[in-house]
């Protein structure tokens, strides 16, 4: 038996933030990558007994179930007003929301242009895996032109059921939003950015700087009808031409954030 | 403290304030547009959180967030408004976080009008939201009352984890009249332990209204009807006036009672032997009282400023014992004493049954009266 004395290095495990336990999650899906990466992010910040996540409506209802921190859970699409109630009493803790594309882009449009116009000192991790997942599969406010879903069978008719919202761009649009981002968790190089986003956004509430959101390109293979690598190729193929990834808005103080 | 000349709304604001207030969230609507205004002035002089909301829906789940950290919140609206926050509503009640709601109520149904009314009185005191949950609801009948209940309904609400709703109409919100408004109170420096802080006492807590196992949600369910029995057993408030010797009374909750209680006085000084009952609380509702005054009167008469709400829950008590008539007015138009005492004057001299629903005979009157 060969005994060595070569010291042992960890280059990777569960974050603290994340509670050890299976996720109710599909298999594949980037949901459970989306969590990490939040985990990853207040563990590196050191923030993880200083901050509150507002779980929303959709598949991610359970999301307090697998985070170490305090949590509350928002009724569908009201996350950002409830981030506000919260982070305006308790203006020196982080406080983010995590949010799919039916809850933030259709039944919460109001509360998520209100939060931002305001500049509110929080941070939203925005889903947009093109469907409503929790729900089986319908017509998301995301979801392509041309996509079958439950609730387009025939293909999304942009003529009679209108036209996909591309939030990062309209959010862009407001004063009040300092850093607004796009990012993709289809493949190993684009989590990395999009993690590296995930901070940036937590950086930019922690030095009062404004109100950020990360949109995450993610995917939902169970409704999709897909297995989960052909889910990643499809974000690739279809979503990212609707959906350039990219900065959208970054307000000159956050330009100088440096992680 | 003096006396001082105030609108009610600003009165309630005010009063808030001094209670304890620390986070208010609301939206435009009158007439209750005041109490905003002035907290939109007054919070951030006190270096507290005030946000205009984006909408009703924005404001109640402001609220709701605040009230996660055990803080003293508070939002306000009228009748449309309300009806927006009726989803927050039953989330709070659902999470068992405290909070303080006004409405400021108005003609309805729809957009209606900005006059006074009472036509919220089924949507704030039998539900509205969806779900089983029971509010507090306090019914004032002067700004002087109104300032008064402001702090009960934040001591009501954080002793039971519940909702208190003020309910003003539109007059008591818009009128002017003399009241003291008690001094400033030290905020709330205990946070209770259910609250969310961050974990930063190395704890995590989780405040949801979900509860996907129907035994755990309806344990759930009972200890939320098991604290609505301890309010009704413990927090009923009302005013009796001249209720000793009286054969006849009426029931009638702020703006209403207080008109009643004009009509009543003048019916005394024709001699007859009428009362009032004026629940303060109209949820829990004052029946212990209700069920007393049935054995010892010969009749009753509710008033109200819609088409008779109260007078279900006045009937329940009653149960046919005793006959019940009805006087209302609608879509925030406000009875005259006058009207009130031809009422009056009308159960005593009879007759009176027991039979049919007292809508119905109200109804063929106002049909005469203003059809
Ligand atoms: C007021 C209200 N309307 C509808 C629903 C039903 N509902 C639950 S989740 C959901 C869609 C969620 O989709 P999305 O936000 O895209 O998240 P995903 O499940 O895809 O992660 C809907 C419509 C609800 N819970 N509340
Ligand atoms: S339904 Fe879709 S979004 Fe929801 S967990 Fe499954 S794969 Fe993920």
């Amino acid at each position: 038996m060969v005994v060595t004395d070569i010291p042992t290095k960890i280059v990777y495990e569960r974050p603290e933030a994340l509670d050890p336990r299976v996720t109710h999650y599909c298999p594949g899906c980037t949901h459970g990558v989306a969590h990490r990466l939040v985990a990853e992010a207040l563990d590196e910040m050191g923030e993880v007994e200083n901050t509150i996540g507002v779980a929303s409506v959709g598949c991610s209802v359970f999301a307090y179930n697998y985070f170490n921190i305090d949590f509350v859970e928002a009724a569908h699409g009201r996350a950002p007003a409830m981030a506000t109630g919260i982070k305006r009493v308790l203006p020196d803790r982080l406080v983010f929301t995590y949010q799919g594309d039916g809850d933030l882009a259709s039944i919460g449009m109001g509360e998520i242009v209100g939060a931002a116009s305001r500049g509110e000192q929080i941070t939203v991790i925005f889903i947009n895996n093109a469907t409503y997942g929790m729900t089986g599969g319908q017509m998301a406010p995301t979801s392509l032109p041309g996509q079958v879903t439950s609730s387009s069978p025939t293909g999304r008719d942009v003529t009679r059921q209108g036209h996909p919202i591309q939030t990062a761009e309209l959010l862009s649009t407001l004063t009040g939003s300092s850093y607004i981002v796009r990012r993709s968790l289809h493949n190993f190089r684009e989590t990395r950015r999009a993690k590296k986003a995930i901070r940036t956004a937590f950086e930019v509430q922690k030095q009062g700087l404004g109100f950020s959101l990360v949109e995450l390109l993610s995917n939902c293979p169970t409704n999709w009808g897909m297995s989960a690598v052909e889910s990643r190729d499809w974000i690739e193929e279809r979503m990212l031409a609707f959906y350039p990834l990219g900065d959208y808005k970054v307000s000159s103080a956050v330009a100088d954030i440096k992680i | 403290m003096a006396k001082e000349l105030i609108k009610g709304n600003t009165a309630v604001a005010e009063a808030a304030l001094r209670a304890g207030l620390e986070a208010y969230f609301g939206y435009p609507i009158t007439p209750q547009s005041e109490l905003l205004e002035h907290l939109s002035g007054r919070m951030p002089e006190l270096g507290r959180p005030f946000v205009q909301a984006e909408s009703e829906l924005g404001a109640i789940n402001m609220v709701y967030g605040a009230a996660c950290t055990g803080k003293r919140v508070m939002t306000s609206s009228s009748s449309p408004g309300v009806s927006l926050m009726m989803e927050g509503l039953s989330y709070i009640a659902g999470t068992e976080v405290p909070m303080v709601l006004v409405d400021v109520v108005r003609g309805g149904p729809g957009l209606g009008n900005i006059a006074p009314a009472q036509g919220d009185y089924n949507q704030i005191v039998h539900g509205g939201g969806h779900g089983d949950y029971r509010i507090i609801v306090l019914a004032p009948s002067s700004v002087q009352e109104a300032v008064d209940l402001t702090a009960l309904a934040f001591d009501l609400a954080d002793k039971y984890r519940a909702i208190t709703c003020i309910m003003l109409d539109g007059s008591i919100g818009q009128m002017m009249e003399p009241a003291e408004i008690p001094p400033m109170q030290p905020l709330k420096t205990d946070i209770p332990d259910w609250a969310v802080r961050g974990a930063r006492d190395g704890e995590k807590r989780l405040l949801t209204s979900i509860n996907l196992d129907p035994p755990a949600q309806e344990a759930m369910n009972l200890r939320l009807m098991t604290r609505w029995q301890a309010i009704e057993r413990n927090e009923v408030r009302y005013k009796g006036y001249y209720l000793d010797d009286a054969d006849f009374v009426v029931v009638g909750f702020g703006t209403a009672g207080r008109i009643s209680l004009s009509a009543v006085r003048a019916a005394r000084e024709k001699g007859l032997k009428v009362g009032l009952l004026r629940p303060i609380t109209v949820a829990p509702f004052p029946n212990t009282v209700l069920d007393e005054l049935t054995e010892k009167v010969e009749g009753f008469l509710v008033v109200e400023m819609n088409a008779g709400q109260m007078l279900e829950d006045v009937r329940l008590m009653v149960r046919g014992r005793k006959p019940v008539e009805f006087f209302g007015r609608m879509g925030g138009v406000v009875p005259f004493p006058d009207e009130v005492l031809t009422e009056i004057e009308r159960l005593v001299k009879g007759p009176r049954t027991t039979d049919g629903h007292p809508r119905d005979r109200w109804l063929a009157r106002l049909a005469e009266t203003i059809g």
